[in-house]
């Protein structure tokens, strides 16, 4: 039973569970160890998936050094961010000197293709037309723009949404203002959201094994999980290239995951008129938008092989479909270990969605809760009892004080090596979860148990 | 004579040829900020200014480093973020300050992450409400004596009063401490300008709150300025137990409410990071009486050091006398690490470049390896960081740091009392060479030739690397993954990698083996694959 809503009745076990009561059953107003990041981080990684491109994150310095630190801790590689730096005379007279001098010192060391420039809550608060400052600055180098970067622009306060809406809306505000229309042609675009760079190769591997010609964007597995190179790369290699982003209209298909995209709990404004990339391009430029989740387990991965099968006009490859084979093999092997057990899950709503019918596809209860905060579920685990937790580091405490697992998956996972490379969609990635998970929970069951049995 | 290594690089012209990639005007102001040492007579160095925009900087905000840096280590005092999500959730948890409560029973609240999560709505009608009812709520699940509230950007822009809400809440909770900080993170130019404002709310606040100290030993000090990373104060409270002497606040590492509130109880203060609690020192010299002297836990004969300036100010023969058996007693193994170490390490190179003091103390460990530091420079250290307080009064004061509230401090009515005379100051520092009241900056320890480069720059950092090749680099996590991709081996000198303590003679030792093992790491010599190897023959063949 995939369970979205508040449990039943809860009983007051411990002294902090207690105080509900005392606030009325209202739940808070304050937010009590957030699950959520901020807008300009999702912004900043759709930046680091386009080729040649330095993000600018135009607001104060703190919020780029540490949306930097955060995912330089996760990814483990050097991530440029550059920050327009505003000082209390900024927030007076507004930011379009810091944003030339921004502008001007990337454009001097790192000679970029792109600069993207999300924005923060400040220069949101004080009404920085950022759009303006671009039209300005190209303005100044009149007759000599193809010398120019391209400026893609993305509005990402915080308080309208979290680090998932700031994702999708970059997304969206690249295509819509690098793409363009000539004529259909016969490739794909694909757009997978906030998965692994492991993941992404793994698409493009299927895509390619498929015979498929596409746009996959944003690609980050290369810039956020690069080779070492002996000569150190000023702006990492990999991206999708701007030209290609350029051809998307051209697409005969889109085909994006998610269901949630930029349209979360956290989002406080025009829910009801916000499109995703896909549907964007299928309302505007008429392209067939396979929407679908992400493919988490072995229904939602068939529905993307279907796809693949129809826009390819070719059958599933046979190496694709011995790992379902395998996939399957699996499931049954380890049925018993995993049947009837119970996760607490948490993180981006798209990637939660689709954990949770995948884990119901296996037979494993699932509890989760919209906008909770870290809080929230320590104190509805009291009453679901949960066997294991998935989800981001952050999360650890909890399971921590029930001695429970946690298999970490999701953002930001900084006291795990390897989170780049780890395989969570298609038939591959779910193998790679299932053993995740099936381990935790054998793992669990042997340290737990008093006579210590090395046959599980 | 032979040139020494130092010489023999020539760093000076670094400085020209690191700036041909910026645009003239910033080339301008950026070598302001690299200069070449001389110890006999200090070079002025820029510090304490603006990054400039789209130049990729080390430094965090206001809000970091007044919530992070300095409040965030104290356990019992519960921190609200009063602004967007962002700023909150990333600041939790992610310095790696311990903290161990006596009893188990005794509150932790470090690691929660309160926040307001200011939305929309907030942002154009007022977060207050929002921000009373989570105060409201931390005061119902926890009943915290203190509260503090610490503002991110939007907050003074909408017009929220933190302090306003601050001080009608505490009327509606009576008994519980709360104050407000503005550290909105665009107010000052680095983390330094959040460590005054939290300085200043210290000592608004905490600091006098309290008279009941009671001491275990005869003497009583704070130690200012130490933070608890990877377990650091832990140690030095091991080593002041061993000498007894008492230790009544630490700013901030492993501290409580109640160490603020007695620390002008205690005889003599200690400055580790001079950057990020001078200003509470200063206090509690000019309204209590307590002198305060630089200290450096970091490196054995450091730490030796100090313990013995502490002998000496209070001239106990007893006192003085654990002292030196302690000192005796852990040089033993510490001469022996050494010795092992140093076989590696000898005649290796290091540059650092971190935060506002961390630069300059960890030189003394470099140097027992018998390691030659090459560059070091801090994140947001001010001039006198750099060339010592001589400088402050001749230090321009520009708009940011007008920012910044300056409160003027009076000697306290009826608990002011000179813990020394002007003449037993006078005299130990004559006798023993002690500076009271006085810090002399990294540049007066460092050799001749050295470069000093305040707020670092990525582009610098890597031209630095390029160029120079340092068997260690010294930095944060932001710079690591930059310096490994380089194939030099990095060292964090904010979260140790996960290593530490690093303070006192033990955590000298943990030092000493893990600078051995990076300095003979032989990952870094698989990085070429055999068939990259053969180019870099032929390339060294020509450059011969
Ligand atoms: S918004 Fe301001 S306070 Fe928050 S992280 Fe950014 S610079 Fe710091
Ligand atoms: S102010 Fe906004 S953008 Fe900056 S860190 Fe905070 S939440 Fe993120």
């Amino acid at each position: 039973m995939v369970n979205t809503e508040i449990l039943g009745n809860r009983t007051n076990s411990s002294v902090p569970l207690g105080v509900r009561n005392s606030l009325g059953g209202r739940g808070y107003t304050s937010t009590r160890n957030s699950c959520k990041l901020c807008a300009p981080l999702g912004a900043s990684l759709v930046f680091k998936g386009i080729e040649g491109c330095v993000p600018l994150i135009h607001g104060s310095q703190g919020c780029a050094t540490y949306i930097r630190r955060y995912m330089i801790s996760h990814y483990k590689e050097p991530v440029d961010i550059a920050s327009s730096n505003f000082s209390e005379e900024t927030t007076v007279f507004g930011g379009s000197r810091n944003f030339i001098t921004g502008i001007d010192n990337i454009i001097k060391q790192y000679k970029p293709q792109v600069i993207g420039i999300a924005s923060t809550c400040l220069s949101e608060t004080i009404g920085e037309d950022i759009p303006g400052h671009i039209r300005n600055y190209c303005e100044t180098y009149k007759g000599l723009e193809k010398n120019l970067p391209t400026f893609i622009h993305a509005s990402t306060p915080s308080y309208c949404g979290s680090h998932a809406e700031g994702y999708y809306n970059t997304v969206l505000a690249t295509i819509k203002t690098v793409t363009e229309y000539e004529k259909t042609d016969n490739s794909i675009t694909i757009i997978p959201g906030m998965v692994t760079p492991a993941d992404i190769r793994y698409l493009k591997e299927l895509l390619d094994d498929f015979g498929l010609k596409y746009t996959l964007f944003p690609d980050y597995s290369e810039t956020l999980d690069n080779e070492y190179t002996s000569e150190y790369q000023l702006i990492p290699t990999g991206g999708t290239p701007i030209w290609k982003i350029k051809r998307i209209g051209n697409s005969k298909a889109v085909i994006e995951f998610g269901n949630v995209f930029n349209k979360g709990v956290s989002r406080t404004k025009d829910v009801g008129t916000i499109q995703s990339a896909g549907e964007w391009l299928e309302s505007s430029l008429y392209i067939k938008n396979y929407q679908m989740p992400q493919p988490i387990g072995i229904e939602a991965s068939d529905r993307l092989m279907d796809v693949l099968k129809e826009l390819s006009g070719k059958e599933i490859p046979e190496k694709h479909r011995k790992e379902r084979g395998r996939l399957v093999d699996a499931y049954v092997d380890a049925h018993k270990y995993v049947f009837g057990k119970k996760a607490l899950l948490y993180g981006e709503e798209d990637f939660v969605t689709a954990l949770a019918d995948w884990l119901r596809e296996i037979g494993i209860e699932t509890y989760f809760k919209k906008g909770a905060d870290f809080e929230t579920l320590r104190e509805e685990a009291e009453n679901f009892k949960p066997d294991l937790l998935i989800g981001n580091s952050k999360g650890y405490y909890i399971a921590r004080e029930r001695k429970i697992p946690l298999v970490r998956l999701g953002f930001p996972i900084h006291d795990r090596f390897g989170a780049s490379r780890i395989h969570q969609i298609g038939y591959r990635g779910t193998q790679e979860l299932f053993d995740l998970v099936v381990n935790a929970l054998i793992e669990y069951k042997q340290e737990n148990s008093p006579i210590g049995y090395k046959y599980l | 004579m032979a040139k020494t290594l130092i010489e023999d690089l020539e760093l000076g012209k670094f400085v020209e040829e690191v700036s041909e990639a910026y645009p003239k005007k910033v080339a301008k102001k950026r070598m302001k900020s690299m200069v070449v040492n001389d110890p006999d007579s200090i070079p002025e160095i820029q510090a304490n200014v603006r990054t400039i925009p789209g130049i990729i900087t080390q430094r965090g905000c206001t809000y970091a480093g007044c919530k992070g840096v300095v409040l965030g280590p104290t356990r019992d005092i519960i921190n609200i973020t009063h602004g967007p999500i962002g700023c909150g959730f990333y600041s939790w948890l992610t310095r790696r300050n311990q903290t161990r409560a006596d009893k188990p029973e005794m509150e932790n609240f470090i690691p929660y992450s309160f926040s307001t999560d200011m939305h929309d709505s907030n942002i154009v009608f007022g977060g207050e409400e929002k921000l009373k009812q989570a105060i409201r709520e931390a005061y119902e699940l926890f009943k915290p004596k203190g509260i503090a509230i610490f503002s991110t950007c939007p907050v003074g822009l909408i017009g929220d009063d933190v302090h306003r809400v601050a001080r009608h809440m505490k009327e509606e909770l009576p008994g519980v401490n709360i104050f407000g900080f503005s550290c909105e993170g665009y107010r000052g130019v680095s983390q330094s300008a959040g460590h005054h404002i939290a300085n200043n709310g210290l000592y608004k606040n905490l600091i006098g709150n309290n008279d009941n100290y009671v001491r275990k030993n005869k003497y009583a000090i704070n130690v200012l300025g130490e933070y608890n990373i990877g377990g650091d104060a832990f140690v030095i409270e091991d080593l002041f137990e061993k000498i007894g002497v008492d230790i009544v606040a630490t700013m901030s590492g492993n501290s409580t409410l109640e160490q603020f509130e007695t620390a002008h109880t205690a005889d003599f203060s200690l400055v580790m990071c001079h950057r990020s609690i001078n200003y509470v020192a200063e206090m509690l010299e000019t309204s209590f009486g307590i002198p305060w002297a630089k200290a450096n836990f970091i490196g054995a004969e450091a730490t030796a050091k100090t313990l013995r300036k502490v002998g000496q100010y209070f001239g106990d023969q007893e006192l003085i006398d654990r002292i030196e058996a302690v000192i005796a007693e852990e040089m033993i193994p510490v001469k022996a690490a050494i010795e092992k170490a140093k076989a590696k390490t000898e005649g290796k190179t290091a540059m650092l470049f971190v935060g506002g003091s961390r630069a300059h103390h960890y030189q003394e460990l470099f140097t027992e390896l018998g390691m030659e530091i090459l560059v070091a420079g801090y994140e947001f250290g001010h001039r006198d960081d750099y060339e010592g307080r001589r400088v402050i009064p001749s230090i321009k004061v520009d708009a940011d740091s007008r920012n910044i509230e300056e409160i003027t401090v009076y000697p306290d009515p009826t608990r002011f009392k000179p813990r020394k005379t002007e003449e037993e100051l006078a005299q130990l520092k004559e006798a023993f060479d002690i500076e009271f009241n006085d810090y002399k900056g990294i540049m007066k320890d460092m050799k001749k030739g050295t470069l000093v480069v305040d707020d670092l720059s990525h582009h610098e950092m890597e031209k630095l690397i390029e160029k120079y090749k340092p068997d260690v680099f010294c930095a944060g996590i932001k710079e690591k993954y930059v310096v490994q991709k380089m194939g030099i081996p990095m060292k964090q000198l904010h979260n140790y990698d996960n290593g530490g303590p690093y303070a006192a003679f033990e955590g000298a030792i943990n030092f000493y083996k893990d600078i051995e093992m990076i300095a003979c790491s032989t990952i870094f010599k698989q990085m070429k694959a055999p068939w990259e190897l053969e180019e870099v023959l032929e390339a060294e063949y020509v450059f011969n």
